[in-house]
């Protein structure tokens, strides 16, 4: 991993109340690479990732201990404000997620107005480029004033991969964004995760082995809340380190 | 085998109950308008809308008074009572865990099952009586306070429907917690909430006896809310209590003009939650 790093947490303990969903994780994520979470149900790899964008802490009982450094910074130091890291930190989620009263073209914006007013032939031209970049584009540009719900499962997981790479964020984390869809739509989401590294870091939580395989550079497994192993893809999936994770990925359990 | 032919029949017994029981339930409306219809129609013309009362015992002569009063009053009680009962059912919903939102909204279970004479005579006690006089405002003040508690319960409820995944999803882009409310989260509750608001409308435009110790009524065109004033469900109390066969045809066909508008409203609600459900599907 000669990668610049771009985002690293520093022992993160991620807490609901009195329960603890993430031991001290201790992991780097170089820029300009797709990185894995797997692990079994329960085992708190989703928790992790919504605490790397302040997320966890909208959740009843949410708060964390330690550190999560973007770019050297710490994000939960005082001062920052969760809204303008969360600009920079986007997220998708598991179900596709369109504003349903809102359409195709306003769905992308909508993160766009958020800070200051851009001009509308600014605002046309960045949603064009984020439709293309979600290779959505071709498929919805002349149904762009149409309810977004009128749009398929995949396209509208699509839609929410535009919205959330228009305001331009550093880092997109994707929380098990095709476990929803078929197959088909699974696959050009994959595609779309691999093109879309070359801006964008990426933090893909996923039950899929295969997926993770496919997509990552690096992975991480977790268990019962703690880092098993972390480590480039291809040698996780060939020769693990611990027993646990290759129990894992071979499907003895999990 | 006999007793599969025994179920059987006790089933189909059972269903023909139940559906004699629907028209049952269904009857009394029928009745209702059809009565309605047989006596109210024939009275309505031109100048039933358009024209005041006939001096007592003549024929002719319309309620224009009180459809201005009834509109009116029940404005001015949407006035106020709209902004507060949506503002409240909105803080409800956002802090649905505070002692305040739990203690508002067993207050509003307890208010929406008040008998609204109750709502009339407090009315009466301390706007009508420390006045001194009868007064539209005070009618729109007792119709408010029914109002509030319907539509702070429907706002919450169609709030608290809204998927959290879209809360989350808005406060992912980096919205505030106020503007996910707004631009999110009430946006796609509103066809909801205004089906509620509709038929809180309905409700109280209907409603008679907080106004008779408020509004009181009036045999004559006014316009002034500090004055007493006329509405639809105060000139079917008179009139059908009044000895003149002119005044109970014009009940008749006021309390069919009224069945009429709270009919319109509920097809108007219906047509909004139609559209939701489109755009969802």
């Amino acid at each position: 991993m000669s990668a610049m790093i771009r985002l690293a947490t520093d022992k993160l303990t991620a807490m609901y109340g009195k329960f603890t969903a993430v031991k001290s994780a201790t992991l780097e994520f170089g820029a300009n690479q797709v990185h894995a979470l797997i692990g079994p149900s329960g085992c708190g790899k989703s928790t992790f990732l919504r605490a790397l964008n302040r997320m966890h802490e909208m959740s009843e009982g949410g708060w964390i201990t330690g550190r999560v450094l973007l770019d050297g910074t710490d994000i939960y130091a005082r001062g920052v404000n969760p809204m303008q890291l969360r600009r920079r930190v986007g997220m998708v989620f598991q179900r596709p997620t369109p504003f349903p009263t809102m359409s195709v073209f306003d769905n992308v914006s909508a993160g766009l107005r958020v800070n200051g007013r851009p001009g509308k032939a600014e605002i046309r031209e960045v949603v064009e480029r984020a439709l293309r970049r979600a290779a959505l584009w071709e498929e919805v540009k002349d149904r762009l004033n149409t309810s977004a719900l009128a749009l398929s499962g995949g396209q509208q997981q699509r839609l929410c991969i535009a919205r959330t790479i228009a305001p331009e964020p550093e880092v997109i984390l994707l929380d098990e964004p095709t476990s929803a869809l078929d197959p088909q739509a699974t696959q050009r989401i994959e595609e779309l995760v691999f093109e879309l590294k070359q801006d964008f870091t990426i933090v893909i939580v996923t039950h899929n082995m295969q997926q993770a395989a496919r997509v990552s550079d690096t992975t991480t497994f977790f268990y019962l809340g703690q880092v098993i192993e972390h480590g480039a893809t291809r040698q996780m999936f060939t020769a693990p380190k611990h027993d646990q994770t290759e129990a894992y990925i071979t499907g003895r359990f999990g | 085998m006999n007793r599969r032919v025994l179920r059987h029949w006790m089933s189909n017994v059972m269903v023909v109950v139940m559906a004699l029981s629907v028209l049952l339930a269904v009857l009394p409306l029928l009745w209702i308008l059809g009565t309605l219809v047989l006596k109210g129609a024939s009275s309505l013309n031109g100048a039933f809308f358009t024209q005041m009362p006939a001096p007592a015992g003549e024929t002719g002569g319309g309620v224009a008074h009180a459809i201005v009063g009834t509109l009116m009053i029940v404005g001015q009680a949407c006035l106020f009572g709209l902004p507060i009962g949506i503002a409240a059912g909105i803080y409800c919903a956002e802090y649905a865990g505070t002692r305040l939102a739990k203690g508002a909204r067993f207050l509003a279970d307890v208010m929406n099952g008040t008998p609204s004479i109750v709502v009339g005579v407090f009315a009466w006690t301390w706007i009508v009586a420390k006045q001194q006089h009868f007064s539209g405002f005070a009618g729109s003040a007792a119709l408010a306070m029914l109002m509030v508690p319907m539509v702070m319960r429907t706002t919450e409820e169609l709030i608290t429907l809204v998927p959290h995944s879209l809360r989350e999803a808005a406060l992912a882009l980096g919205y505030s917690r106020w503007r996910t409310s707004l631009s999110v989260v009430l946006r796609t509750a509103l066809p909801g909430i205004v089906t509620g608001v509709l038929l809180a409308v309905a409700r109280i435009a209907g409603e008679t006896a907080p106004l008779l110790f408020t509004a009181l009524g009036s045999q004559f065109m006014s316009t002034n809310l500090n004055q007493p004033m006329a509405a639809l469900p105060l000139v079917v109390f008179t009139y059908a209590t009044g000895p003149y066969e002119d005044w109970h045809r014009l009940a008749w066909a006021t309390a069919l003009v009224l069945i009429v508008v709270v009919f319109l409203l509920s097809v108007a609600a219906r047509l909004a939650t139609r559209q939701r459900f489109d755009r969802q599907g």
